[in-house]
C-alpha cells in the first residue's frame, strides 16, 4: 500500500482542477482512499489523512467520518498527532456530537502533561469547544492551572476559566480564590486575560462586582504605567503600549465605576489624562479614545470631564475615517437623552453626516438629527431632514417621513408650517408613508380649523399633478370630500385663490376612482368623498350617478358603499344632509400620531415598530355608515351617544340641537351626555307584556300638531308591569286634498327620559282624511318629571319636501306622573 | 468576545474559519455564505463595520483576503480592526512577507497562530514576539521535520 499522498501535495493538485466537476472528483477520489486508511487503523498516516481532510472540510466538503479519528490522534503520545488532532476536535466536532465527551478524558490527562505546549493545545480546544458537562468535569483541572507560576499557562487558563463560567455560571465561585493576586503579574498576556476574567465575573454577579470594586485603585496604577512607561517594541502599537490591555482596564473600570461615586471619583483623573494624552492620528489611539468616552458617560463623572467626552465624539464626527465617524454617531445616540444640550453643539456637523456616501452613517446621522429636534431648532432641522427624505435610499424614507411627523407634531411653530411640512412629506414620500399617519394627518387637518381652505387646495394641486402616491390621494380625497365647498368658492386667505369648479373636482375624484394606481382603500376615500360633495355642490345628479355605477362593483366595499349611498339619496334623502355635516373637531387623546423611530443598531433588520393603540379617529366613511346603520330599518330616533365637543354647533346639526334646549338641569351642553335611545329589543319584554289599563285608559288624548293640513293626535296608556312607562300612541291623518309622502315622525325628549319609537304603519299619510299613519312611542320615566317633548315632521307635499318643528308641553298630568 | 473569524478570498473562497461557539454545521455553512455575501457587496468607500442580527460584523482587507469577525454588543469595534491587524503582522512574522498562497498551502499553521493569539474569542496575549516564540517552540516539538517545514516549496 503506498504512502498517501502528502498534505501539500494535495492541495496543488486540487488548485489545478479547472471546474467545479474536477475538483470534487479529485475529492471524492482522495476520500475514498483517506477512507480505506482509515479503516485499516493506520497510525503512521492518520495525521497526514486527517489533516488533508481538514483541507477538503475548508472547501465545503463532507468530513464526518474524520471525527473518531481526530480523537484517535488526540489519545496519541506524538506532539504532531495532538496538535492536528485537536485541530480537528475544534473545526469538526461540536456539542451535539456525543463523541465529544470521550474528549474529556484525554484533555484531562493532557492538562497534567509534563509539556506546556500539551497542556496549552489542550487548554486552548477547552477553552474554544467545551461543552457543559466537559467544562464541569475539567474546571477544577482549570483552577490548578490558574495558581500556576508558569504565565504561559497561566494566561490560557484565565481565558478558559471565562469559557466554563460562560458555559456553567455556578462555577464561578470556584474561581474566586484564584483571582487573588492575578493583577500582580507583570506579564502582559497574564494581565490582559486576568481583566477578561474579572470583567466576566464582574458582570455577571453583582456580589463579584461588590467585591472587586477594591481593585479600582491597583487597575488605575497599571492604566497610569502603561500610558507613563516608555517604548516596549514587543507591545508597542503606532506609539502607544499595548492597547489591547488599556481598553479592557477601561472596559472593567466601567463596570466597576458604574452607579458608584467613590469608585467612580478614583478614575476620574486617570480618565482625563487618557483622554487628553492619547495620539489620535491613528486608529489604535482612536480605539482607546473610544472606550474612554464610553466609560466617562456610563460612571458618576463630574459634568467637566462628561463635556469632554462628548467633544471628543464632537472631534471624531470630522475625522476623515469613517469607521471612526461611525463609532461617534453611535455614541452620541447612546448619550443624547442624559446630555442633550452637549451634544446639541454638534448638531450641525451630525447633520451634515446626512450627507455621507455610507449607509450605516446615514442611517446613524438621521437617528440622532430626530432626537436633536426640539423647539428651537424645528424650522432649520426640518429643512435639511426634508432635503434628506427627498435624497435618501428608499430603505430610508418610511422611518424619516414617520420621524418627521413626529417632529413637526411635536414642535410645529405655526399651524401652516405643519401643514406644509406635512404637504411636503406626502409629495416627496408619499407612497412610504405608513398607512396609520393618514388618519393622523386627517385629525390634524380638521383640527385646524382655519387653514382648511388652504390645505384643500393645496391637496387639490398636489393630486392634479399625481395620483399614484396613495396615502397622499387617501388624505387629499377626504379633504376635498369635506371641505370641497371651500375650494370651489374660492376663498382662501393664505395663497392666492384658484379658480375651480365644481366639475373639476369631481374630475380628480372620479379620476382617483377609475384609475389603476389607486389602491381599494383609497377609492373607498374617493367615493365617500364624491358623496360628501352632494350636500356641498350642485352637480348632485352627476354624484348620484357616479353612485349608482358602483353600486355593481366588482369589489365588494365599493358595493356596500355605493349601495348604501344610494339608499341615501332614495329613501333617507331628507337625512342627507345631516349625516353628510362637517366633521366635528376630533379629541385628541394621546399621541396616536406616527410611532416613534427606536433607536437599535438594527440596520439589516428593520427597527421593531411598537406600533401604539390604534388611532381613535374613526373613518370618516365608517361613521357614515355608523349613522346609517342606527338609522337602520326602524325609525328610532337618531339619537347619537357622543362625548359633546367643545363646539357643540358643528357635530350632528340639527338633531342633537333638538336635545340641547331641552335640557333641564341647565348643564351646559359639553358636559352633558345625550340621552341614548334603546335598541329595539332591550324594551321588547315590556312591549309583550299587556299595555293596557283600563283604569289607566282614562287619560285623555290630545292634539299635539295641527298645522298645514296635518294634524297629529296622542293617545295614551301606561304600562302595567312599569309605572314609569308612558305609551304615546300618534295618530297623523291629513285634510288636505293632497297624500302627504315620505312621511316621518321623529321625537325628542329631556336627557331624563328615554324614548322609543316603534315602526309607523306607513309613510303616507292619505289625503281628506281617508287615513291615519299611527305610531308607537314609549317613553321611561323613572324621574317622574313632566313630560315635554319636541317632534320633527317631515314629508312631501304637492311635490315639494316639508319639515317642521314642533313643541309638544301639554301633556295631561297622568301620562307622565 | 469574539463569535467567530473568517478569512476568504475576493473571490469568495475560504481560507480560515475560526468559531467560538457550537453551531453545526449547516449553520456554520450559511453563516460564511452570508458573511461572504455582504462583504464582497460592499464599496471600498464604506466604513468597516456592519449590523448583522444582534451582532457587528468588523471587516478589513488585506491584499486578496479579507478578514473577517463577529463581535457582540459590549465589543469595541475599532480594537477588533486592531486585533485583526495584529494577526496579520503575526503570520508576517512568522511565515515572512506572509501572501494568500502561504495561508492556502499552510492553513493548519495559521490556524497554530490564531490559536496562540486569541482562546474562546478573546486576545490571549499582546506582545508580539511571544506568540510567534510559543509558535516556533511548538515546531520543533514536532516528531517529523519533512512534513512541517516552515516554508515549504510549492
Amino acid at each position: 500500500m503506498p504512502a498517501p499522498i502528502r498534505l501539500r501535495e494535495l492541495i496543488r493538485t486540487i488548485r489545478t482542477a479547472r471546474t467545479q466537476a474536477e475538483e470534487r472528483e479529485m475529492i471524492q477520489k482522495e476520500c475514498a482512499a483517506i477512507r480505506s486508511s482509515f479503516r485499516e487503523e493506520d497510525n503512521t498516516y492518520r495525521c497526514r489523512n486527517v489533516a488533508k481532510l481538514l483541507y477538503m472540510h475548508m472547501l465545503g466538503y463532507p468530513a464526518h467520518f474524520g471525527q473518531l479519528e481526530c480523537l484517535k490522534l488526540i489519545a496519541s503520545q506524538k506532539f504532531t498527532d495532538k496538535r492536528i488532532g485537536y485541530l480537528g476536535a475544534m473545526l469538526l466536532l461540536d456539542e451535539r456530537q456525543d463523541v465529544h465527551l470521550l474528549m474529556t478524558n484525554c484533555i484531562k490527562n493532557d492538562l497534567n502533561h509534563s509539556t506546556q505546549y500539551v497542556q496549552g493545545v489542550a487548554l486552548c480546544t477547552l477553552g474554544c469547544m467545551g461543552s457543559a458537562e466537559m467544562c464541569r468535569d475539567l474546571a477544577g483541572e482549570v483552577e490548578k492551572l490558574l495558581k500556576t507560576s508558569n504565565s504561559y499557562l497561566r494566561k490560557k487558563a484565565a481565558l478558559c476559566a471565562v469559557h466554563v463560567i460562560r458555559k456553567v455560571p455556578e462555577l464561578m465561585e470556584m474561581f474566586l480564590p484564584a483571582t487573588k493576586n492575578l493583577l500582580n503579574e507583570k506579564n502582559h498576556g497574564v494581565l490582559h486575560t486576568s481583566v477578561v476574567l474579572l470583567t466576566e465575573m464582574c458582570e455577571r454577579s453583582p456580589d463579584m462586582l461588590a467585591h472587586f470594586r477594591k481593585l479600582v485603585p491597583q487597575l488605575v496604577r497599571i492604566l497610569k504605567n502603561l500610558i507613563m512607561s516608555g517604548y516596549s517594541p514587543e507591545h508597542d502599537v503606532s506609539g502607544i503600549s499595548d492597547p489591547f490591555l488599556q481598553v479592557r482596564i477601561l472596559r472593567l473600570l466601567r463596570i466597576l465605576g458604574k452607579g458608584d461615586d467613590d469608585s467612580s471619583e478614583a478614575m476620574n483623573d486617570i480618565l482625563a489624562q487618557v483622554a487628553t494624552n492619547t495620539e489620535t492620528s491613528k486608529n489604535v489611539g482612536n480605539a482607546i479614545l473610544y472606550e474612554t468616552v464610553l466609560t466617562i458617560m456610563d460612571i458618576k463623572s463630574e459634568s467637566g470631564l462628561r463635556v469632554l467626552a462628548i467633544n471628543i465624539l464632537g472631534r471624531f464626527l470630522l475625522n476623515n475615517d469613517k469607521n471612526i465617524r461611525y463609532v461617534a454617531l453611535t455614541s452620541l445616540l447612546k448619550t443624547v437623552q442624559t446630555d442633550h444640550n452637549a451634544v446639541q453643539r454638534h448638531r450641525s456637523t451630525i447633520v451634515d453626516c446626512l450627507k455621507d456616501l455610507d449607509v450605516s452613517i446615514k442611517r446613524r446621522a438621521m437617528e440622532l438629527s430626530f432626537a436633536l429636534v426640539n423647539g428651537n431648532n424645528v424650522r432649520g432641522m426640518m429643512k435639511e431632514l426634508l432635503h434628506f427624505l427627498d435624497m435618501c435610499d428608499p430603505e430610508f424614507k418610511a422611518d424619516c417621513a414617520s420621524g418627521i411627523f413626529l417632529a413637526a407634531e411635536k414642535y410645529a411653530p405655526s399651524k401652516r408650517w405643519h401643514i406644509d411640512t406635512i404637504m411636503k412629506v406626502l409629495t416627496t414620500a408619499g407612497s412610504y408613508v405608513r398607512d396609520d399617519s393618514v388618519p393622523n394627518l386627517i385629525q390634524l387637518i380638521t383640527n385646524s380649523v382655519e387653514m382648511h381652505s388652504y390645505t384643500v387646495q393645496r391637496l387639490y394641486k398636489a393630486v392634479l399633478d399625481d395620483i399614484s402616491q396613495q396615502p397622499l390621494v387617501q388624505v387629499a380625497s377626504w379633504c376635498m370630500g369635506e371641505y370641497g365647498d371651500l375650494l370651489v368658492s374660492g376663498q382662501c386667505e393664505e395663497e392666492e385663490p384658484i379658480h375651480v369648479t365644481e366639475d373639476e373636482v369631481l374630475d380628480v375624484l372620479e379620476g382617483v376612482l377609475v384609475s389603476n394606481l389607486s389602491s381599494p382603500i383609497t377609492r373607498g376615500y374617493a367615493l365617500t368623498a364624491i358623496m360628501k360633495l352632494s350636500t356641498r355642490f350642485s352637480s348632485v345628479n352627476r354624484i348620484k350617478r357616479v353612485v349608482s355605477i358602483y353600486g355593481s362593483s366588482i369589489d365588494v366595499e365599493l358595493q356596500q358603499r355605493a349601495v348604501e349611498y344610494n339608499a341615501l339619496f332614495k329613501k333617507y334623502d331628507h337625512m342627507r344632509s345631516a349625516l353628510l355635516e362637517r366633521m366635528p373637531i376630533m379629541e385628541k387623546t394621546t399621541t396616536n400620531g406616527p410611532t416613534e423611530i427606536l433607536h437599535t443598531n438594527g440596520e439589516a433588520e428593520p427597527s421593531v415598530r411598537d406600533s401604539k393603540h390604534p388611532p381613535n379617529i374613526p373613518q370618516p366613511s365608517s361613521q357614515a355608515n355608523d349613522l346609517l346603520d342606527l338609522l337602520g330599518g326602524n325609525d328610532v330616533v337618531p339619537v347619537i351617544q357622543t362625548e359633546l365637543p367643545t363646539k357643540p354647533a358643528s357635530s350632528g346639526g340639527e338633531l342633537l340641537d333638538l336635545l340641547g334646549d331641552l335640557s333641564l338641569s341647565g348643564v351646559p351642553a359639553p358636559a352633558a351626555p345625550i340621552s341614548v335611545s334603546q335598541p329595539t329589543f332591550l324594551l321588547d319584554g315590556i312591549s309583550s307584556q299587556p299595555l293596557f289599563n283600563d283604569v289607566a285608559g282614562a287619560i285623555p288624548p290630545m292634539t299635539a300638531y295641527n298645522k298645514n293640513g296635518l294634524k297629529i293626535d296622542f293617545t295614551f296608556e301606561r304600562s302595567n308591569s312599569n309605572p314609569n312607562v308612558s305609551v304615546i300612541t300618534i295618530h297623523a291623518s291629513n285634510l288636505t286634498e293632497v297624500d302627504m309622502a315620505d312621511f316621518v315622525f321623529q321625537a325628542a325628549v329631556p336627557k331624563t327620559f328615554q324614548l322609543q319609537l316603534l315602526s309607523p304603519s306607513s309613510n303616507v299619510v292619505p289625503g281628506l282624511n281617508k287615513g291615519t299613519v299611527t305610531q308607537v312611542i314609549k317613553v321611561l320615566n323613572p324621574q317622574k318629571q313632566q313630560l315635554r317633548m319636541r317632534i320633527k315632521l317631515t314629508y312631501t307635499h304637492k311635490g315639494s319636501s316639508v319639515q317642521d318643528l314642533a313643541e309638544v308641553n301639554n301633556f295631561p298630568t297622568q301620562s307622565w306622573q | 468576545m469574539m463569535r467567530f473569524l473568517l478569512l476568504f478570498s475576493r473571490q469568495g473562497k475560504l481560507r480560515l474559519q475560526k468559531w467560538f461557539t457550537p453551531l453545526p454545521e449547516r449553520e456554520r455553512r450559511k453563516i460564511v455564505r452570508d458573511m461572504t455575501m455582504m462583504v464582497l457587496a460592499r464599496s471600498p468607500r464604506c466604513c468597516s463595520v456592519i449590523h448583522w442580527r444582534d451582532l457587528k460584523i468588523v471587516y478589513k482587507r488585506y491584499a486578496s483576503l479579507y478578514f473577517c469577525s463577529a463581535l457582540e454588543d459590549p465589543d469595541n469595534e475599532l480594537l477588533a480592526l486592531e486585533v485583526m491587524h495584529r494577526y496579520v503582522e503575526l503570520l508576517d512574522k512568522y511565515f515572512g512577507n506572509v501572501c494568500e498562497l502561504d495561508i492556502i498551502f499552510n492553513f493548519e499553521k495559521a490556524y497554530f497562530i490564531l490559536d496562540e493569539f486569541l482562546l474562546g474569542g478573546e486576545v490571549q496575549e499582546t506582545s508580539k514576539l511571544l506568540v510567534v516564540k510559543s509558535t516556533e517552540e511548538s515546531d520543533l516539538l514536532q516528531e517529523t521535520m519533512e512534513e512541517y517545514m516552515r516554508k515549504p516549496a510549492f
